[in-house]
């Protein structure tokens, strides 16, 4: 009883001074020691982003209707001398004809039907995205480019054949995709079609089928991802209209060649018809390429599309388990090679695994340690993994799948001999046959499509992963202190106006002072009007590239230098209308104040930019957040670091500058490859030809270099040069 | 022994009676056999029981299922048929105009619908009604209750080549029932209820001869039996049935290519029935189609009793042939992507058959009417206005085309939308697409049905050419005949084929979501409340114990 008496003592001893709630107690603590917290935060943020090959975990199928590797394969020896036939009828067609793309696509068809599989040939055009307004993140099927002109010299066939799966309501399919070069087509390209067509005969005879099986043989003269797009667009958004439909007469050769080749009772017409088989469940891009192994087969995978968007873990998951454990393949997925022998890194990874040493010893249930060797691999993939769903860009034709939320991947093997041994190529593509048999015997074994496993995720090693829960750590401490710091610098002027008042007993400033504070609430408003110009004028940069377009014969340096002019006219035009961004500091004395809310305004923009592009590419707002985060943080006006010490100045001015060089993208951009590839191939063009690729892909990595990155920095310099 | 050959004698003289005493109710079991164009086989089960009507012969039946009687009588059935289907039927190559594949090529899954004999006063609503369940997955546990329909089950007659796993491992089965009744029409030649059971599957005959593969690149048929295909013989009638025959069809376009064989390879020998076709059992009546030149051959199992009958097919040469398709195949698929809206296109393409249908000379003025007649769940919002038409390339002015269109919007969560479409096409049509947009609707967290993920069904929709009937005229006559299954193939019946199945995606939510926040939240909770609770009841019991002492 006296103890609670005791604790409803305590708050009436005090009850004329109420406290504040703790929440804001704690937030008032953090953001008068912002500078503190952000340094810690900061380094955090970069060491959990280190840490993550170390707390990666190890891959697992999650769907239990998967069931890989449940059934015994059924292809056989047979199978293989099959698609040996195959390769050996195209290989013989490449050396009679200089047609040979409608004579591929011809003999296909003929080896399609053999399997009682519906067979059509899919004529598509190629068309060059340019880059367009509106065309982010737009539906395809509204394009503007249906309206240009055609020649026959841009024109590719795809040969389609589906299997209709016996019992089967036909409401699901799984795409099998072999792509071939057919003006040039090579031992490795027939080899795929070779094992696609034996895969193939196989489902026309099994019973267990409860999807339908599309093969595309897809015609990969002008890129793999071109045809699978054009299939996929047809597929999903046909058009009825003659007028927006591939003009037959004006290709009278492709057409004749196909339909001679048709049974003589149909006519050709028949194999031109467009046919349709369900919702598409999965896809499977299969290549072969000619590697030369050192060590065994091996198997390549490539899962990265547009915008970082990753398919199903568990499709990954199915394909590295039967591959290693069912066919005694090698797995691999990227690396970037460059990160493997840095010297720095293995140090980094000698430690965690000292600490993890230390750990077990202290108590032995700690299993967090890795070796420094896995430790350089992981994230040597990791950094790869990361790269490529930043960049946006899908790795291979799969990209186009996942354009329509269809799960694929892409799988290249490649031999540990040369493809021409005829002994060793049977036991290749036993393997290869079993393990893609396996894998689409999984796929048909789904009731639901995939959805049980991760999305969001970043792969260490092919059995390892590092899920969203994880990886955001390292961003959310990367982007904390931003809001932090632009609190206390809204605050800090007016406590140093506040502490000025006190010191300074003359009544003349006194009162100048008290009439500025009756406006303080508003002089946010001339920063963000500042920060609001310069936002617009990156919008009006991200469309140059419109207008550049539209100029003839052009070359990148060229277009690079009209970009970076009409960017320079813009600005100075937008300041000249809006007024300049300094001159506001001639109504006021305090040009400290005058910064520090600028400063303010752009990371609370700079954290607003990146908290949105965490939801569209993770990857790329952790990349950017590594680059932009110390350059908001640090940025400061040169002529106003004077009054700490000599060294910190020093210090600061250097970071400055050196954060204002990398932190503008083309620069960056040819630091980079300058690194990479010597200095002497980097030219002025080059940041412009990255670009155009980056907006052929629709990447949002374009918007966020140039709507986010590039005025960020532009308000650094303005903080910078602050007079 | 002794025992039992009377007893059989004895029931085998009642059952016998039951023909001769009450022929009002009838029974009837047939079997059609169709060689078709993909080296398969189509097997039809055709059993019929009839009887008269109530009012003449009163409630009792001795053949007739009174299952079905008092259904009929408590709903009041005009006319009921339900299907259960497993696979889809190929209209391609299984052909899209006869008798069997208009009225016997069923959507997967179960189809129902009824004619109802409604009251004039209660009429609003209309007496017909139409189901379907695209995912009910088909097996022995449908097959069993149908069975139980049949007077003999399958114990005799030619249920009992009916082998399960045979039937279950065809390419296509489909178990229908159909219902008419004229029990309360005052109207009608026929009065009396009239069941008709049928089972229909594509099989593949297993072949031992696939490698053989000729010059020409053509496949030789394969040789098959009853046996073969179901593993049984047929070992003689059901004693209720009035008839019990077995079929064998030739079709129009096969006996031509058949005929053409004959010319070329004139010698033949006294076994084959058509040059290059040799059966294995001499048919006892061969029966002629007036219109095309199709054949059937007939095989009487009573005449076979002494010895069961497997009659088999041995092909001499390879053959091509093509089925008999409906003037235009109808297809049906998704446009669009996302979870937010789509497009449903119904594709009809001019098969090589429309011309022989139509006939050359009338192609150029003459218009076919295909009506398209679709039900949608309501999640899928279909918005009407939207329909557009597209005749071999052209948009077309939708009333020019179509010529009468009938919408009952869905309801949420009560009614499903449903839209008839009459269309008027010329004949010369290559190609028409129909394409209406939808919305996918947001369903409530308990209105997911289990598997939420894989997507939404909606039924097949089902295409019908109302000009044109899928009818076969015998030679000779037919009432002597009496063949249930063959007056059914003279029926006038339209042309009609079903649409695939679609499968749309819908937005399914995270369902362990909630859980986990109910695990997290319950978790906070439990941190935060024990610690106050534990320092109470830690404090009464001390306090207890200090007082106790």
């Amino acid at each position: 009883m006296a103890t609670a008496d005791a604790n409803a003592g305590v708050p009436s001893s005090q009850p004329s001074n109420p406290k504040p709630r703790p929440i804001v107690r704690i937030g008032t603590f953090l953001i008068s020691h912002s500078a503190l917290f952000s340094l810690i935060c900061c380094a955090a943020g970069i060491l959990a982003l280190f840490l993550l090959p170390v707390l990666a975990k190890n891959t697992y199928v999650s769907e239990n209707a998967l069931m890989p590797g449940s059934a015994n394969p059924m292809f056989s020896n047979h199978d293989t001398m099959e698609a040996n036939r195959l390769v050996k009828d195209i290989m013989d067609l490449k050396l009679s004809s200089g047609i040979a793309g409608i004579e591929i696509s011809n003999l296909l068809g003929k080896y399609m039907r053999e399997r009682d599989a519906d067979v059509y040939h899919h004529n598509f055009h190629v068309q060059k995205n340019q880059f367009h307004l509106g065309n982010f993140f737009s539906d395809s099927s509204y394009s503007w480019h249906m309206k240009e002109n055609r020649s026959c010299s841009q024109y590719g066939i795809n040969t389609v054949a589906i299997i209709r799966a016996p019992r089967g309501d036909g409401k699901e399919a799984i795409v099998l995709v072999s792509p071939y070069n057919s003006t040039n087509i090579r031992l490795s390209d027939a080899l795929s079609l070779g094992l696609s067509y034996s895969i193939f005969s196989l489902l026309s005879r099994v019973n267990w089928l409860a999807k339908d099986i599309i093969w595309l043989a897809a015609d990969s003269q002008y890129g793999e991802y071109a045809s699978v797009a054009a299939w996929l667009k047809d597929y999903h958004n046909p058009s009825f209209l003659d007028s927006d439909k591939s003009d037959d007469c004006t290709c009278p050769e492709s057409n004749a060649l196909l339909s001679s080749k048709g049974q003589p009772n149909t006519g050709g017409s028949r194999f031109n018809v467009f046919r349709h088989a369900g919702t598409l469940a999965a896809a499977l891009v299969f290549k072969v390429v000619d590697g030369k192994e050192e060590t065994k087969d091996t198997l390549s995978i490539y899962a990265e599309a547009s915008n970082g968007q990753m398919p199903n873990l568990d499709l990954i998951n199915i394909v590295n388990y039967l591959a290693v454990h069912r066919q005694g393949l090698h797995v691999k997925v990227a690396k970037l090679y460059s990160v493997l022998n840095s010297a720095w890194l293995r140090t980094v990874g000698q430690i965690f695994e000292f600490i993890g040493k230390t750990a077990k010893i202290v108590n032995p249930q700690w299993g967090f340690g890795i070796s420094a060797a896995d430790y350089v691999e992981g994230t040597a993939t990791l950094a790869s993994s990361i790269y490529y769903q930043a960049l946006g860009i899908p790795t291979g034709s799969h990209g186009a799948f996942r354009d329509y939320q269809i799960d694929a991947i892409t799988l290249e093997m490649s031999p540990r001999f040369s493809l021409y041994n005829e002994v060793r190529r049977l036991d290749f593509l036993l393997r290869g046959g079993r393990l893609l048999e396996g894998v689409i015997r999984s796929v048909n074994n789904l009731l639901e499509k995939f959805h049980q496993s991760f999305f969001l995720y970043l792969l260490s090693a092919p059995s390892k992963f590092v899920s969203v829960g994880i990886y955001m750590i390292a961003f959310m401490l990367l982007i904390i202190p931003l809001p932090m710091v632009a609190a206390s610098l809204y605050s800090g002027p007016n406590k140093r106006e506040s502490s000025a008042r006190t010191n300074n007993e003359n009544p003349d400033t006194a009162a100048a002072i008290v009439t500025s504070s009756g406006s303080k609430s508003w002089k946010w408003l001339h920063a963000a009007k500042v920060v609001f110009v310069v936002h617009l004028w990156a919008g009006l940069v991200s469309l140059i590239p419109y207008l550049i377009n539209q100029l003839p014969e052009r070359t990148p340096t060229a277009c690079m230098l009209v970009w970076v002019l009409l960017s320079f006219v813009s600005l100075i035009i937008l300041y000249w209308i809006a007024g300049s961004p300094y001159s506001y500091k001639i109504s006021h004395q305090s040009p400290n104040m005058e910064w520090a809310i600028l400063k303010a305004v752009m990371i609370s923009v700079a954290s607003i930019g990146l908290g949105l592009m965490s939801i569209i590419n993770y990857a790329t707002a952790q990349i950017g957040a590594i680059f932009m985060v110390p350059m908001c943080l640090l940025a400061h006006p040169l002529k106003h670091a004077g009054n700490a010490g000599k060294l910190r100045v020093l210090s600061l001015t250097t970071s400055n500058m050196v954060l204002a060089v990398i932190g503008f993208p083309p620069a960056a951009l040819l630091l980079v490859k300058g690194w990479l590839e010597g200095f002497d191939g980097v030219s002025f063009g080059d940041f412009w030809i990255w670009a155009e690729t980056l907006w052929t892909w629709n990447s949002a990595t374009y918007l966020y270099l140039v709507l986010i990155q590039l005025p960020c920095w532009v308000l650094c310099m303005h903080i910078l040069l602050h007079p | 022994m002794g025992i039992i050959q009377p007893v059989m004698i004895v029931a085998l003289v009642v059952l016998g009676c039951f023909n001769l005493c009450y022929g009002g109710e009838e029974f009837s079991e047939e079997l059609l056999l169709r060689p078709l164009p993909d080296r398969k086989v189509l097997a039809h089960f055709h059993f019929e029981s009839t009887t008269p009507p109530t009012k003449d012969y009163g409630h009792h039946h001795h053949l007739f299922p009174k299952a079905i009687y008092q259904l009929v009588h408590k709903f009041r059935i005009r006319e009921l048929e339900l299907s259960f289907t497993q696979g889809r039927w190929n209209y391609e190559r299984w052909g899209g105009y006869d008798p069997i594949s208009s009225s016997n090529a069923k959507p997967p899954g179960v189809e129902l619908w009824a004619i109802f004999d409604v009251p004039l006063d209660q009429q609003s609503s209309g007496s017909i009604r139409y189901g379907a369940l695209p995912r009910e997955a088909v097996c022995t546990e449908n097959l069993t209750p149908w069975l139980k329909l049949l007077p003999c089950r399958d114990k005799s007659g030619l249920a009992s080549i009916l082998d399960r796993p045979a039937i279950y491992r065809a390419f296509y089965h489909s178990q229908r029932l159909r219902i008419t009744s004229n029990e309360f029409g005052s109207e009608g030649i026929e009065p009396g209820i009239d069941l008709e059971q049928t089972l229909t599957i594509v099989v593949q005959p297993d072949d031992q001869r696939t490698s053989t593969s000729y010059s020409s690149g053509k496949m030789l048929q394969p040789d098959w039996s009853i046996s073969s295909i179901f593993g049984r013989k047929i070992s003689g009638t059901c004693v209720l049935a009035r008839s019990s025959s077995v079929f064998f069809e030739l079709e129009s376009t096969l006996v031509s290519e058949l005929n053409k064989l004959g010319v070329d390879n004139a010698a033949s020998d006294g076994d084959q029935v058509y040059p290059g076709v040799e059966l294995s059992v001499a048919p006892d009546q061969v029966i002629k189609e007036r219109k095309s030149s199709s054949v059937l051959f007939e095989f009487s199992v009573k005449k076979h009793d002494y010895k069961p009958l497997d009659i088999g097919v041995k092909w001499k040469y390879p053959i091509v042939w093509s089925c008999v398709q409906a003037p235009f195949q109808a297809n049906r698929f998704l446009m669009g992507s996302g979870n937010e809206r789509g497009s449903i296109a119904i594709s009809l393409k001019a098969t090589d058959h429309q011309r022989i249908i139509v006939g050359d000379e009338f192609r150029d003025k003459c218009e076919m009417r295909v009506v398209i007649f679709q039900v949608v769940p309501w999640y899928v919002k279909i918005y009407f206005h939207t329909v557009q038409v597209f005749l071999d390339g052209r948009l077309e002015h939708t009333p020019a085309v179509i010529e009468k269109i009938q919408v009952s919007p869905s309801e949420d969560r009560v009614s499903p939308g449903v839209m008839e479409i009459a269309l008027r096409l010329p004949c010369s049509t290559v190609s028409a697409v129909i394409t209406v947009n939808f919305d996918k609707g947001f369903l409530h967290i308990d209105e997911y049905p289990p598997d939420a993920n894989q997507g939404y069904d909606i039924p097949s929709a089902v295409v019908r050419f109302p000009d044109i009937q899928a009818s076969t005229y015998y030679l000779g006559d037919n009432s002597s005949r009496n063949s249930p299954i063959l007056s059914k193939f003279q029926e006038n019946n339209p042309v009609l084929s079903y649409t695939e199945v679609l499968l749309v995606p819908l937005a399914t939510p995270d369902f362990s979501m909630p859980y986990n926040v109910i695990t997290i939240t319950c978790t906070l909770l439990e941190k935060l409340l024990s610690s106050p609770d534990f320092v109470q009841v830690v404090q009464q019991v001390e306090r207890k114990i200090t007082g106790a002492i």
